[in-house]
C-alpha cells in the first residue's frame, strides 16, 4: 500500500474525475460515500471551493438523500427493509430485535463501530420478505432466530480477529 | 462470442443465427436479485465446473435476470427440453448435468409439483404460476445473459431500432406508438406518444431522452428486473424515442438501491457504443445519441418529474411548482421526455410486431401488458405480466396461487403510497388505469402487495403515511405539516389514543392536502388514508371506539396469552424474550406478563406448538 | 392584455403578469407569506391558491406561479379554495404557535388552531417560505444559508449550524422574513447574526455603525468601487 492519501487531495481526485462539473454534485457525493463511509466536513469543504459551488448547496443535498451520512458509518452496516410487502411480512418484529439486541435506534451506530442501523424503504427483493441487507448481502425470510444468529455471527468473526 | 465488436451488427446477426439454433443446449440460471440471494450464483459455478469435469464445457450456461417466480428461487430452465427445475441447490448440479444436461432425462424431485392435482410439471408454460400470462416484455429474461449483447441480437435486438432509422420518419414512429396506445406504466398512466409528440414540437435544443428507473413504490420490482434482467430492451426503447422527438442525449436515473441495475445497465451501453448502437452516427445513419447513467441517492420523491431533474442537475431532490411542462422545460429547462423503465422497453415491441398487435392486447383505455409484482402474503410471490383487464382474482389465485397458510384474503394495496387498498368484494376487477383509479387505486409502477386477516388496515394507512412523511421533501405546507399531522392521528389511533371525529378530520385534512399541495407526492399522499376508510372503516371504529385492533397488529390494543391446552413447557420462548416477560418451570404452562412484554412477536415465531395467541 | 372573469367580475390584466397580481390589482385580497417581491416564486406556502376554471375543468393553482390566461374564471374564495387556506394556517398555527403574525393572520381570517394537533417547540417561528435562502442567493449573492434535510426535518441554516465564512451579515434574511424568525442583535459596533459576529464599519464622516466590515468588502470586490468610498454611510454620502 502507498502512503494514504488525505481526505481533502483524494477528494480534489474525485471531483476532477467528474470534470469540475456543477451538475456532478450527486455523483461526486457517491463517491465521497464510497471512498469514506460518509461524508467528512473536510470532504464537503474541499469539494465545495474545487467544484466553485457554494457549501449550503452542497450541504443540502448532502442532508437532504438518505445514502448520504455525515457521520462515521459502522463497519456493518445493517439495512432493514421497510416496504410494503416486508411490512406485511412482519418487517418492524425484525427492527424492534435488531434495536434491543443492538441497543440502538436506525440512524445510530453502536459504540464499539461495528454496527449501524438504517431502515429502507423497499429495495425491490419483496419476494424474499422481510428482507435485511447487510452491507452488500441479502439475506431472505429473516425470522428473529436469524437475527440473532446473524449479529452472533458478525460479533464472533469480528472477536476472532 | 467476443472480439466481434468491429463487424457491423447484421453480419453478428447472421452468425447468431447459426449459433442460436432451436437445438442449442443451454441452461438458463436466474441471477436476479431475488435468487441470488437464495445462492443461485453458487449454484451458476456449480455448474460451470461440473460441466467441465464431465466435458460438456460447450454447453452455454447463461446467468439471467429475473426470471419471474422469485418464490422457488434458484430456479433454472435447461434448453432445448425447458425443463424447469426449482429451488436447486450446489449438491444437486452433479446428478443436474450427468442426467438432464447429458441424458436429456428430467429429475422429479427438482421438478414442480402442482400444489392441488400433485401433478408433476415439466416446462415453465405448464406451471400455473405462468400459464395464463403473457410474458411480451418481461418473458426474454430468460434467453439473456445481459453481460452479453450478443443474446439479445439473437432474439431480434436492435431490429426495431434497425427498422425505424431505415424505413420510418420520426413522425411514423410517434404515429406508430400513438396508434398503438402506449400509456406510461410508471403511474398515472399519460399517453406516451403524446408526450413525444410535445416535445418533437417544442421549441429548445437540446432535447433530452429520459428514462426513470427510479422505482420507488415499495413493493414494486419489476422495472429492476428489466434493467438488471433485459438492459438492451430499455436502451433500444430511448434510441428510438430520441430519434422520434430528435434527441441526442439520454439519461437513466437508476434507484441508488439497485446497485446490479447499474452494473448492467452500464455493460448494456459500453456494448451497444462497441456495435455502434449508441454514440455518433448510429448504425450508420447520421442520427446520433448517447445515454448516461445518473445513480439516486434515496429519495422516493425523485421519482416526480420535476425533483428527478432537480437530481440530476445535482441539486436536492425538490419539485418545482410548474404550470409549464416537461416537455418544453424539463431538465435544464429543456424540453424533455420522461418514461419509466417499463414503457421505453414497450416500444421496440411495438415497432417490431406492430401497433395493431399490440393495440390488440388490453381494454379500451389501456393497451398491452403490463408487470405486477406478485408479494406479501400470498404464495406463488414474484412478478407476472399479463393482458391489462386480466383480474385482480386470476392474477391473486390462478397465478399467485391464493393466500399463504390457506388464510383469508383481506386486501390488495396496489400504486404504492399513492394507491389504495382494495377489499375483496372488488376482486372481479379488470386492472387496467382508469378501473383501479375508480376504486381509489391507481396502477403506478406496478405492485401489488397482498393481505390476508392478519394485516390490520389501520396499521397499513399508519405505515403508507410514516413513509410519506419520511419522503416528503419538506417544500409545501399540506405536505410537510399536514402529512406529519395525519401521521400522528393515525399512530394515535393504533395506540389506543384514538378520539371520536378522528375519521372526519382525517377525510376534511385529506381532501385540503389533495388540493394543496405542490406536487403528486402530496396530492396523492391521503389515498392510503381514503381507500382503507372506504373500504374498512369499521376497522377504525373498532381502534377508536372498542380500544381493539380486529388484525390483531397493533401493538397497545392487543395482549400475547399462552394456550395451556398446548403449552409443553418446553422452555424455548422464555430463552428468546428479550424482557423477560415470560416465566414457567420446565415442563409446565408457562405464563407471559403483558406489563413486560412488547409484544415483538419472538416468542410466537420460536413456539413450534402454536401455544401462544394474540387477543 | 388579457380578459378573465375573478369572482363575478370581469378584470383585464396585462400579458405575462401573474394570476396573484391581476387579483390584487382588481381589488380582491389573498394571503401569502412565500411571495416576497424582491425573491423569486416558490410556490411553498399555497395560502395564495385560487380555483380556475378552462372549459369544463376546475382546479386549484397557486395565483403567484399561474399565469394570467385569456378566458379565464377564477375564483379566490371557492369552498375548496377556503378549505385549503385553513389547513395551511391551522398547520402553521401548530408549527409556530409563538408566531404573532401567524396569529393575527389567521384572525383576520377567522381561522382558530385546531385543537387536535400536537403542537410544535422547536420550530422557533419559521414557517420555511425560503425567502432568506433566495434572497442570500438571489439579490446579496452569497448562499451563505439553506434549507438542510426533508420532510418535517427541514430547516433553514448554514452547513453544520456553524458560523458561515460565506455570510457577511447584511441581514437582507431578516427583512425578508415574514414571520420576524431571524435573529440579528447590534450593539453598535458589532452585529450578531447566524451564529456570527461581525464588527460595524463607523461611517467616517458622521461616525455613526451603518454596516458590516464585510458586506462592505464584499460590495467593493464586486462593484470595484473602493473601500473608503463605501465607508462613507448613506446619509453622509
Amino acid at each position: 500500500m502507498t502512503k494514504p492519501i488525505s481526505i481533502a487531495a483524494k477528494t480534489r481526485q474525485i471531483v476532477k474525475k467528474h470534470g469540475n462539473a456543477k451538475g456532478a454534485v450527486i455523483a461526486v457525493l457517491q463517491d465521497l460515500q464510497e471512498a469514506f463511509n460518509y461524508l467528512p466536513k473536510e470532504a464537503l469543504k474541499t469539494a465545495a471551493k474545487a467544484m466553485d459551488v457554494p457549501m449550503s448547496r452542497i450541504y443540502e443535498a448532502a442532508t437532504f438523500y438518505t445514502a448520504f451520512s455525515l457521520e462515521p458509518r459502522g463497519k456493518h452496516v445493517v439495512k432493514i427493509c421497510k416496504g410494503t410487502a416486508c411490512h406485511v411480512r412482519g418487517a418492524a418484529i425484525l427492527q424492534d430485535r435488531f434495536e434491543t439486541t443492538l441497543g440502538i435506534k436506525p440512524g445510530g451506530t453502536t459504540k464499539d463501530g461495528l454496527f449501524s442501523l438504517e431502515t429502507v424503504n423497499c429495495v425491490g427483493a419483496c419476494a424474499l420478505g422481510p428482507v435485511v441487507v447487510i452491507n452488500t448481502e441479502y439475506h431472505g425470510q429473516v425470522t428473529i432466530s436469524k437475527v440473532d444468529k446473524i449479529i452472533k455471527k458478525i460479533n464472533k468473526e469480528e472477536g476472532a480477529q | 462470442m467476443s472480439g466481434n465488436t468491429d463487424k457491423q451488427s447484421h453480419a453478428i446477426l447472421d452468425n447468431l443465427t447459426l449459433y442460436y439454433g432451436p437445438k442449442r443446449k443451454f441452461v438458463a440460471i436466474c441471477a436476479g436479485t431475488g435468487c441470488r440471494a437464495y445462492g443461485s450464483l453458487k449454484v451458476k459455478d456449480a455448474l460451470e465446473a461440473e460441466l467441465k469435469k464431465q466435458n460438456m464445457a460447450d454447453v452455454d450456461v447463461l446467468a439471467t435476470g429475473c426470471l419471474g417466480f422469485c418464490e422457488k428461487g434458484p430456479m433454472m430452465i435447461i434448453h432445448p427440453d425447458k425443463y424447469f427445475y426449482q429451488s436447486v441447490k450446489e449438491s444437486d448440479i452433479p446428478e443436474i448435468v450427468e442426467k438432464t444436461i447429458g441424458r436429456g432425462e428430467a429429475i422429479s424431485r427438482l421438478l414442480y409439483r402442482h400444489p392441488e392435482t400433485k401433478k408433476t410439471l415439466f416446462r415453465e408454460e405448464d406451471l400455473p404460476f405462468y400459464k395464463k400470462q403473457l410474458r411480451a416484455v418481461f418473458g426474454k429474461n430468460g434467453m439473456i445473459d445481459p453481460s452479453r449483447i450478443e443474446d439479445y441480437f439473437a432474439i431480434d435486438g436492435y431490429q426495431a431500432l434497425a427498422k425505424v432509422l431505415a424505413e420510418m420518419t420520426p413522425e411514423q414512429v410517434i404515429s406508430e406508438v400513438k396508434k398503438a396506445g402506449l400509456r406510461g406504466r410508471g403511474g398515472g398512466g399519460f399517453p406516451a406518444a403524446v408526450k413525444w409528440e410535445g416535445v418533437r414540437k417544442a421549441a429548445g435544443e437540446p432535447k433530452y431522452v429520459i428514462a426513470n428507473g427510479d422505482e420507488g413504490d415499495p413493493g414494486a420490482y419489476m422495472d429492476r428486473s428489466l434493467m438488471e434482467g433485459n438492459p438492451h430492451s430499455v436502451i433500444e426503447g430511448m434510441i428510438i424515442g430520441a430519434y422520434a422527438v430528435g434527441s441526442n442525449h439520454g439519461y437513466i436515473y437508476v434507484r441508488n438501491e439497485y446497485p446490479l441495475a447499474v452494473e448492467n445497465l452500464s455493460k448494456a451501453i459500453e456494448a451497444a457504443r462497441a456495435n455502434g448502437l449508441l454514440g455518433k452516427n448510429i448504425l450508420g445513419t447520421d442520427f446520433s445519441f448517447d445515454i448516461q447513467i445518473n445513480k439516486g441517492a434515496g429519495a422516493f420523491v425523485c421519482g416526480e418529474s420535476s425533483a428527478l431533474f432537480a437530481s440530476i442537475e445535482g441539486r436536492a431532490g425538490e419539485p418545482r411548482a410548474k404550470y409549464v411542462h416537461a416537455v418544453d422545460k424539463g431538465l435544464y429547462d429543456k424540453p424533455t421526455v420522461l418514461n419509466n423503465v417499463e414503457t421505453w422497453a414497450n416500444v421496440p415491441l411495438i415497432i417490431n410486431k406492430g401497433a395493431d398487435w399490440f393495440a390488440s392486447i388490453g381494454t379500451e383505455g389501456s393497451k398491452g401488458t403490463k408487470i405486477f409484482s406478485l408479494v406479501g402474503k400470498i404464495n406463488n410471490t414474484g412478478l407476472v405480466e399479463v393482458p391489462m383487464g386480466t383480474t385482480l382474482y386470476e392474477i391473486i389465485y390462478d397465478m399467485g396461487g391464493g393466500i399463504t397458510g390457506g388464510r383469508k384474503f383481506k386486501a390488495v394495496q396496489t400504486g404504492g403510497p399513492s394507491g389504495g387498498c382494495i377489499p375483496e368484494s372488488l376482486l372481479d376487477l379488470p386492472v387496467d388505469f382508469d378501473r383501479l383509479y375508480e376504486v381509489g387505486s391507481m396502477m403506478g409502477s406496478g405492485g401489488m402487495i397482498v393481505m390476508d386477516d392478519t394485516s390490520c388496515m389501520v396499521d397499513v394507512a399508519r405505515y403508507f403515511l410514516e413513509f410519506l412523511k419520511e419522503e416528503s421533501c419538506g417544500k409545501c405546507v399540506p405536505c410537510r405539516e399536514g402529512v406529519r399531522r395525519m401521521s400522528e392521528i393515525l399512530e394515535d389511533i393504533c395506540a389506543g389514543r384514538g378520539r371520536e371525529g378522528d375519521i372526519e378530520l382525517l377525510e376534511t385534512m385529506s381532501a385540503a392536502i389533495a388540493d394543496g399541495s405542490l406536487c403528486a407526492l402530496g396530492g396523492s399522499a391521503p389515498n392510503p388514508v381514503l381507500s382503507t376508510i372506504r373500504h374498512f372503516r369499521e376497522e377504525y371504529e373498532a381502534h377508536i371506539r372498542d380500544h381493539r385492533c380486529p388484525a390483531g397488529v397493533c401493538k397497545a390494543l392487543i395482549s400475547y396469552n399462552i394456550d395451556a391446552e398446548k403449552c409443553t413447557g418446553c422452555g424455548v420462548c422464555v430463552k428468546v424474550c428479550a424482557t423477560k416477560a415470560i416465566t414457567g418451570e420446565l415442563k409446565k404452562v408457562h405464563t407471559i406478563d403483558n406489563e413486560k412484554c412488547t409484544r415483538c412477536g419472538a416468542c410466537i415465531q420460536s413456539c413450534k406448538f402454536d401455544a401462544i395467541y394474540v387477543k | 392584455m388579457v380578459n378573465m372573469i375573478i369572482d363575478g367580475k370581469n378584470v383585464t390584466a396585462r400579458k405575462d403578469t401573474m394570476l396573484l397580481e391581476a387579483i390584487r390589482g382588481a381589488g380582491i385580497s389573498v394571503p401569502t407569506l412565500c411571495a416576497h417581491e424582491s425573491v423569486s416564486r416558490s410556490g411553498a406556502c399555497r395560502l395564495c391558491v385560487v380555483e380556475i376554471k378552462k372549459g369544463n375543468r376546475t382546479r386549484i393553482v397557486t395565483s403567484c406561479l399561474y399565469g394570467v390566461e385569456e378566458g379565464l374564471i377564477v375564483n379566490t374564495k371557492s369552498e375548496r379554495v377556503l378549505n385549503v387556506r385553513r389547513l395551511v394556517m391551522e398547520l402553521l398555527l401548530a408549527r409556530c404557535p409563538e408566531s404573532d403574525v401567524l396569529q393575527k393572520m389567521a384572525e383576520d381570517m377567522g381561522i382558530e388552531a385546531q385543537t387536535r394537533y400536537a403542537v410544535d417547540t422547536d420550530k422557533g417561528k419559521c414557517i420555511l417560505c425560503r425567502s432568506c435562502v433566495r434572497v442570500c442567493e438571489e439579490v446579496v449573492g452569497v448562499s451563505a444559508i439553506g434549507l438542510f434535510s426533508r420532510g418535517s426535518y427541514k430547516e433553514v441554516g448554514t452547513p453544520y449550524h456553524e458560523p458561515s465564512d460565506a455570510c457577511i451579515g447584511c441581514g437582507a434574511c431578516v427583512y425578508v422574513c415574514p414571520t420576524g424568525h431571524i435573529e440579528m442583535t447590534s450593539t453598535g459596533e458589532t452585529r450578531k447574526i447566524w451564529g456570527r459576529t461581525f464588527k460595524m464599519q463607523a461611517c467616517t464622516k458622521c461616525g455613526k455603525y451603518f454596516a458590516p466590515v464585510d458586506q462592505l468588502k464584499f460590495i467593493s470586490k464586486k462593484t470595484g468601487t473602493s473601500i473608503d468610498e463605501l465607508a462613507v454611510c448613506t446619509e453622509c454620502r
